[in-house]
């Protein structure tokens, strides 16, 4: 029978995560890639084919954008890991930790005190002009002074071979449930490296949850739901995974009704008070009385509840202010302002279309960067300078003059690389991560991730909804 | 428990059974057809009839034919009860309550999922492909039943599953003795020719219950049929043991809800009362078509005092 081939492998050119620039394998590697080379090119695939199987059967299906019902897909799963030794995962988890910390306390002033906008660090328009900020807040303090209770940033590692801070999702992260049922299926395809590798283990994630949204409740034993949107919604898989291990309730807006600014569930038995809401629907939607009035999918009254703390939003509504991308290029100095601490993530630069100078350098470099629209998400509004025609470069023109503040832009960074099972052989593809950090009296960051890999050659855009896949990442004890 | 959640998992188990039950019926015709005249609108409409959709057939073919019934039955998208769509819509009711069933019972229906999918994909199938779905949609549902029946708590969930499966069972038997008894009367043969033997035999096979009657019954008998099928209290499939059942678990409902209505409690001890104080010979003397098209009337009236009950939001909005 024959073995796996690998000295075809490219790994020239970029960041590669499992061989170094002379193709040697990297130590956190080594043993996989021992088990890797015994295996024949059949056997490989029978195991890819084994998980896409698996993923189909555990329902773990998406629905795409604007598609109705019929069009449900999997999120590929690569069944090469995504490695990360003892050493870097400790610099991450530090990193993660100083920025979650300084992000929440800068919610917290935005919304009080106000103090980072006296002092100058970053101008008042870059936060009251923005959608995401919500004016009903301001004076309101949530349970422990925590507003970002679950947080999944978007890093990535660049050809010198240091992680960058992407981008911060402080709304509603999504893809926690994949990082968790990628871990059972590669259970099932490597059992016997688990335990050699020493891999630290992910699937208390739920329990923490759990712990973490109990604690933010005056209540003894408090009611915990997950408010979702509806089966149409892409990440339902995930709502009612989430609910199902957490033995929560999975309720939709229409299954509440707040009485006397108390918030109930429809029950068969009647009404049943509710003390915590896993929200998964975006801050716009949750209260008809208060933002969105044609929203079906909240609960009028709901907000009302909220401020008079009745039962704990999570996360908190507001957050989406960090979320902007425009912000994003302040963090750097929010760190400072607030814990008087360098950096230890770093950024990855920004320019910020509404500042004359960066404008230009923009316009001028528009074929060597990424712009960005600050108020876009899922890979989307998006120009991907040294990949993009003439034509489209044109087309960012043109938008960005019009609206300069709806703009960033950075370099292009070449994201690190990952073998991947493509056809029958192995070859580099592209990845990103995205850790998981839960907040209340601690900030607790699971030693694992999701990596979305860009399946198609070349790409780096790693979106589920343009083509991206996930692998899952083994966070070793050593 | 939810409301919302309750009227989900009714109706997940009520497609379900339907579904099953269609593959039954649509496998024993299929089966008797192969030894029967090659007329093939005899013996395909009276199928459709039973399901009630005639109408929406009639409206999608010119000729009842038996591919195109078996189309129609099975993966017509444009028929709400097709095979197809009940099992769709019964993974989309378990997709919205994954958090009320297991792992093996969502893994089952997703398993369920596939097949439809699979199989209504393919442009045509012969014979034998479609006796093997036939095949595989009624073991996979019943695969299905005995994973609830192994895995799922007896909690609030667990009852209102039953209700509709019963419910369901209950309103298909109704159907098929309807349309099957008028049909095998009116082809003027008394029972005990031999042509007639295969049709009263396959009547009881398409609910299962042609081992059940001999073991009961002995001899095939056009009254002891009926009677077996409607008023029998212990065969699983009769109306009269749905209605017990459905009774019992409403009980179990009732003895843990805080005061409310109770309707649907109300209606199926009527219901029930009423079965158990007839004799089959009043039944077909008043008129057997009558007296089964008032059940399922009836049926249906439970079904929405359940709805009133214990899912509707308006019952607590005063």
């Amino acid at each position: 029978m024959s073995k796996l081939n690998l000295s075809a492998y490219d790994s020239k050119g970029f960041y590669d995560e499992m061989f170094d620039e002379n193709n040697v394998v990297r130590p956190n590697y080594k043993l996989f890639l021992d088990h890797l080379k015994k295996m024949s090119p059949r056997k490989l695939n029978q195991l890819q084919h084994a998980t896409d199987r698996a993923q189909l059967s555990l329902g773990m299906t998406f629905n795409v954008y604007n598609d109705n019902q019929g069009v449900e897909r999997i999120l590929h799963l690569d069944i090469i890991p995504r490695i990360i030794n003892n050493k870097e995962w400790q610099h991450l988890e530090k990193g993660l930790q100083q920025r979650i910390k300084a992000l929440n306390l800068f919610i917290q002033d935005i919304y009080n005190d106000q103090k980072v906008i006296k002092d100058k660090i970053i101008p008042k328009e870059m936060i009251f002009s923005r959608v995401c900020y919500l004016k009903e807040l301001e004076g309101f303090k949530p349970p422990k002074d925590v507003w970002c209770h679950i947080t999944g940033s978007d890093l990535i590692k660049g050809g010198d071979g240091k992680y960058y801070v992407l981008e911060d999702n402080l709304r509603c992260p999504s893809g926690v449930s994949y990082m968790l049922e990628n871990r059972e299926i590669l259970k099932r395809t490597f059992p016997e490296l688990f335990a050699k590798l020493d891999v630290r283990p992910v699937n208390n994630y739920t329990h923490i949850l759990r712990d973490t949204l109990e604690s933010l409740s005056k209540v003894e034993r408090p009611t915990v739901a997950v408010l979702t949107p509806g089966t149409y919604n892409s990440a339902y898989f995930e709502h009612s995974y989430l609910a199902q291990q957490m033995g929560a309730e999975l309720v939709e807006g229409q299954d509440l009704v707040v009485k006397n600014d108390f918030v109930y569930m429809i029950t068969t038995k009647g009404l049943q008070r509710v003390d915590v809401i896993y929200r998964r629907v975006d801050d716009d939607f949750i209260d008809p009385e208060v933002f969105n009035k044609n929203s079906l999918l909240g609960t009028p009254g709901l907000f009302r509840a909220y401020l008079k703390g009745n039962v704990v939003l999570v996360n908190a509504p507001g957050t989406g202010v960090v979320d902007d991308k425009a912000v994003y290029a302040y963090i750097p100095r929010i760190i400072k302002y607030y814990l008087g601490e360098e950096m230890i993530l770093p950024n990855v630069k920004t320019y910020i279309c509404a500042e004359e100078d960066d404008k230009k350098y923009v316009l001028d470099n528009i074929g060597k960067l990424v712009v960005k629209q600050t108020d876009a998400s899922g890979g989307y509004g998006m120009l991907i300078g040294p990949k993009s025609t003439k034509k489209e470069q044109q087309e960012f023109i043109i938008k960005i003059k019009e609206n300069p503040r709806n703009y960033i832009a950075q370099p292009m960074i070449n994201l690190s690389r990952v073998p991947s099972v493509i056809d029958n052989t192995i070859e580099g593809r592209h990845v990103d991560l995205r850790p998981y950090a839960l907040y209340s009296d601690d900030i607790k960051i699971i030693p694992g991730a999701l990596t979305r890999v860009a399946l198609k050659k070349g790409s780096i855009v790693v979106n589920s909804s343009q083509g991206g896949g996930s692998k899952d990442t083994w966070v070793l004890n050593s | 428990m939810l409301g919302r959640v309750a009227n989900t998992i009714y109706w997940m188990n009520r497609y379900l059974e339907r579904a099953e039950n269609y593959a039954r019926f649509m496998d024993v015709n299929f089966n008797l057809s192969l030894e029967l005249s090659p007329n093939e609108e005899q013996q395909w409409k009276p199928l459709v009839v039973i399901t009630g959709d005639w109408k929406l057939y009639d409206s999608l073919n010119t000729t009842t034919e038996k591919k195109n019934v078996i189309h129609f039955m099975a993966f017509e998208k444009e028929n709400p009860n097709s095979i197809y769509n009940c099992i769709i819509n019964s993974r989309e009711n378990a997709r919205a309550i994954r958090t009320e069933i297991t792992k093996e019972v969502w893994e089952q229906i997703n398993a369920l999922y596939y097949l439809v999918k699979k199989s209504s994909k393919k442009k045509k199938l012969n014979d034998t492909e479609v006796r093997q779905f036939f095949y595989d949609i009624k073991n996979g549902c019943q695969l299905l039943y005995g994973m609830y029946d192994a895995t799922i708590s007896r909690s609030e969930g667990w009852i209102f599953a039953r209700i509709g499966q019963f419910l369901e069972r209950a309103d298909k038997t109704s159907r098929v003795l309807d349309v099957k008894y008028h049909l095998l009367l009116g082809s003027a043969n008394q029972v005990g020719s031999s042509l007639d033997l295969i049709q009263w035999t396959a009547l009881l096979k398409s609910v299962s219950a042609y081992d059940m009657y001999r073991k009961k019954h002995g001899k095939l008998t056009s009254t002891g049929i009926a009677e077996f099928l409607i008023l029998d209290s212990e065969f699983p499939r009769s109306i009269l043991n749905c209605l017990l059942r459905t009774e019992n678990s409403i009980e179990r409902l009732c003895a843990s809800k805080l005061g409310g209505n109770n309707e649907a409690q109300k209606r199926i001890i009527e219901l029930r009362t009423q079965l158990e104080n007839i004799n089959i010979n009043v039944i077909i003397a008043q008129g057997l078509h009558e007296y089964l098209d008032n059940m399922q009337v009836k049926l249906n009236k439970v079904s929405t005092a359940i709805y009133n009950d214990y899912f509707s939001k308006e019952r607590l909005m005063h």
